[in-house]
């Protein structure tokens, strides 16, 4: 009936992951980096899934709802510290926060 | 070519035209909008692999409820001014690219090179059922769903802690 | 069922202070002592829980194992959780760090002025983290562990909120700690995918059997180990600690620094120990299977991996004039021996790395008691120049510093010198003899600036007016540090020997 080769998905995964990752490498606005780090952690979620599916197990499909339990965790944290350096220094600019090097 | 194989294709190449246009675009609400779309695809693409529930939880927990937050904050904030340029290339950028692009061929080729595989089984809408999940959940994986309570404790706290405007002794 | 109480009961324990500790806010409002003394309850109950564990007749037989089979409540528990065995020693370990911990930072927070309760709820998450990643038996507690230690360090290490340099290290450590945490758990998909299986027994079983699918292992084992060095900080992926360590409040650098290393170091041993071969097997294999040749490529590309983490940090530590930053540097080169231990592979490798980490705790943690002490408000008063004349206004402090100095050396009296010993010695057995001669080499370099910080005390004189330092508590963890120092100095096989029984 589905004859989608797992290949397939994982290759996708794996596409989406480096889009992720180039975005958290590029991007300076860290709200955009914060947005790609969603991407990465769902291409792993899309990893895991066609894993379960061609396994049949469910244990990856467990996994999933964790990522998604810890992703929602982080999002809380990565927002208010965003917010936090917002409020000190009026920009989300990762680029011109810049104290530390010197 | 079937519908199964159409269907993928165009979620495939849905989902990666909304995640660069999550990482290329210039406002952040832009790119808001397209990881929206990126979800809505990724939760397609689970329907396809026979898993309604988890396809179902994607749209409620990151469409609804993560990119809320992500779409409050950059309203609070109040972001009008864009991005000087959308992507520099500076020399640890054009670092960071080649290096996207290694590990990018390095994974599609080490995955396609493998003889295809087929599913074990061809129906699994049983085994992924809410009902099934739950009670593995809550018997199997007991003791990571306790630790999971911990942790969005310690989320809690940890945002309170970042967020507050006073600190109070 | 007691025997199996008994020995989940440092995680039971940790779990009900890291849960109850808002709560335990919310009713005492004003009353931090209390606060305090409830986290410092925390941390001796589990020490004593594990002293239990050690005293019981079941630690060093295996009738714990067939006992938790039977019940239902068991059979999960041992799932998801290894208890006894080695894992109690590295509760003991996270519970000495906090208390260090503790103990210093009440007199710095003062100090601060930020002497919030919060602090005490997150250092109770953070080691509830580090616990569960020492006992995860199965990858998705192992992930869980990670998480919930690095979410609750992301705020620790933001916690002085209105000063810049620290949101400034909190913004750095999420960004890169979630970057990491994206690899590491694509590892794991692909471990999943390899394996058919996210139990660490089920995987180890899988891999010696050679069940398991070549490529997607390959890819496993790339990225796992990329998203654990970046959590331990080590050569490609260090570029993060120094600045963190330096922004972050300096009694939750000595916290990171020591216990979040190690309990990286945990979970590196966790892995390792399912995802490798033996040596034995490796040596004596006359076919080649694809696992055997990733197994020995990856402990090779490891080595490598050590001997620059050890290099860069101690060759970069030479150039700092800001000691919170030369700390930093050596610490991420004190990652670069800890991961000798890893490549070696054995017994006395793991043994070795639990040893060193017991040494590492004592020596930096009270090193940056030290630290903390002498700085000044918004982070000056931080300069190797400072410290000029200190033997004179404060004789006591500068000999601690010495010593702890000395110890991470690795000079004779010391715990530090036996922590290298060991890890020194698994490596040239298990046949890496060049990576130890980069190792002494990287030690020799460490020496110049380890003694240049003592010079300064004891040598150079200090212009203008003599510090004033307030030291209550902070006292408390230096007096400890110097004992397990010296204590571990001059009786290792305390210690040694029962690791090396456990790690059989």
């Amino acid at each position: 009936m589905n004859n989608i080769p797992l290949e397939y998905y994982i290759a996708l995964s794996g596409i989406l992951f480096t889009i992720g990752t180039l975005g958290v490498i590029l991007r300076r606005n860290a709200i955009i980096v914060f947005m790609s780090l969603e991407i990465m952690l769902n291409s792993v979620n899309l990893a895991f899934i066609s894993f379960a599916r061609y396994l049949g197990d469910t244990s990856g499909e467990i996994f999933v709802f964790f990522v998604m339990a810890v992703a929602a965790a982080e999002s809380a944290i990565g927002l208010a510290i965003i917010l936090a350096l917002f409020r000190k220094k009026q920009t989300i600019y990762v680029d011109e926060v810049n104290v530390l090097k010197h | 070519m079937n519908i199964h194989l159409i269907a993928f294709i165009v979620l495939g190449i849905l989902a990666i035209a909304s995640a660069i246009g999550t990482i290329a675009t210039k406002h952040p609400i832009y790119s808001a909008m397209s990881l929206i779309v990126h979800f809505f695809a990724l939760s397609a693409l689970y329907l396809t692999l026979q898993s309604p529930f988890v396809a179902v939880l994607q749209i409620l927990v990151y469409a609804g409820a993560i990119m809320v937050l992500v779409v409050f904050v950059i309203m609070l904030l109040n972001l009008n001014e864009d991005e000087k340029q959308t992507i520099r290339i500076q020399s640890r950028n054009s670092f960071g690219i080649v290096l996207a692009a290694i590990f990018f061929i390095m994974i599609v080729t080490f995955i396609m090179s493998n003889p295809l595989n087929q599913p074990n089984s061809t129906n699994v809408y049983n085994l992924f059922t809410a009902q099934s999940l739950g009670s593995v959940l809550f018997t199997k994986d007991l003791v990571a769903f306790e630790i999971v309570g911990i942790l969005l404790l310690s989320a809690i706290v940890g945002a309170i802690v970042m967020a507050k405007k006073k600190l109070i002794n | 069922m007691e025997i199996q109480v008994l020995f989940s009961l440092p995680l039971i324990i940790a779990s009900f202070f890291a849960v109850f500790m808002p709560v335990f806010d919310a009713i005492l409002k004003k009353n931090k002592q209390i606060i305090f003394l409830f986290t410092l309850l925390n941390f001796l109950l589990v020490i004593v829980a594990d002293i239990f564990i050690f005293a019981s007749p079941e630690f060093f037989t295996g009738v714990l194992k067939s006992g938790l089979e039977n019940s239902d409540f068991g059979k999960f528990l041992s799932d998801a959780v290894s208890l006894g065995g080695y894992t109690s020693f590295f509760d003991l370990l996270f519970a000495i760090a906090g208390i260090l911990t503790l103990f210093a930072a009440k007199d710095y927070l003062k100090k601060e002025s930020y002497e919030l309760k919060e602090f005490y709820s997150l250092v109770s998450f953070s080691f509830a983290g580090m616990l569960f990643i020492a006992h995860a038996n199965n990858l998705l507690i192992l992930f869980l562990g990670i998480e919930l230690m690095s979410i609750s360090f992301f705020v620790l290490s933001g916690f002085f909120r209105n000063n810049i340099l620290s949101i400034e290290a909190s913004l750095k450590y999420f960004i890169l700690g979630a970057f990491a945490t994206g690899f590491l758990i694509f590892g794991f998909a692909m471990l999943y995918g390899a394996t058919g299986s996210l139990e660490l027994k089920v995987i180890a079983q899988k891999i010696s059997f050679n069940q398991v699918t070549p490529i997607y292992f390959a890819l496993a084992i790339g990225l796992i180990f990329v998203g654990l060095a970046f959590k331990a900080s080590t050569f490609p992926f260090h570029q993060w600690a120094p600045d963190v360590y330096t922004g972050a409040p300096t009694v939750v650098t000595g916290f990171m620094s020591t216990a979040g290393k190690t309990a990286a170091f945990a979970a590196f041993i966790v892995i390792t120990k399912a995802i490798f071969l033996s040596n034995l097997v490796i040596d004596n294999a006359t076919v080649n299977p694809p696992v055997i040749a990733i197994t020995r490529n990856s402990r090779e590309i490891l080595a490598i991996i050590a001997a620059l983490t050890m290099l860069v940090g101690n060759i970069t530590a030479l150039m700092q004039t800001n000691v919170k930053r030369m700390l930093a540097f050596s610490s991420v080169a004190h990652a670069g021996y800890i991961l000798l231990g890893i490549v070696s592979n054995n017994s006395n490798g793991w043994s070795g790395i639990v040893f060193y980490a017991f040494a590492y705790v004592f020596m930096q943690i009270g090193a940056f008691v030290i630290v903390s002490l002498i700085e000044k408000e918004n982070g000056s008063n931080l300069n190797l120049s400072d410290y000029n004349g200190l033997s004179k206004s404060h004789p006591f402090l500068s000999a601690s510093m010495a010593i702890f100095m000395f110890s991470l050396v690795g000079l004779p009296p010391f715990a530090g010198f036996f922590g290298k010993y060991y890890l020194f010695l698994s490596v040239i057995q298990s046949g890496y003899l060049w990576l130890a001669l980069v190792a002494v080499i990287a030690s020799i370099i460490s020496i110049y600036f380890y003694i240049g910080l003592i010079i300064n005390m004891y040598f150079k004189e200090k212009e203008g007016e003599p510090l004033t330092v307030q030291c209550k508590t902070s006292g408390i963890s230096i007096i400890l540090s110097l004992i397990g120092v010296i204590f571990l100095g001059i009786f290792p096989s305390l210690l040694m020997n029962p690791l090396l029984n456990l790690f059989k």
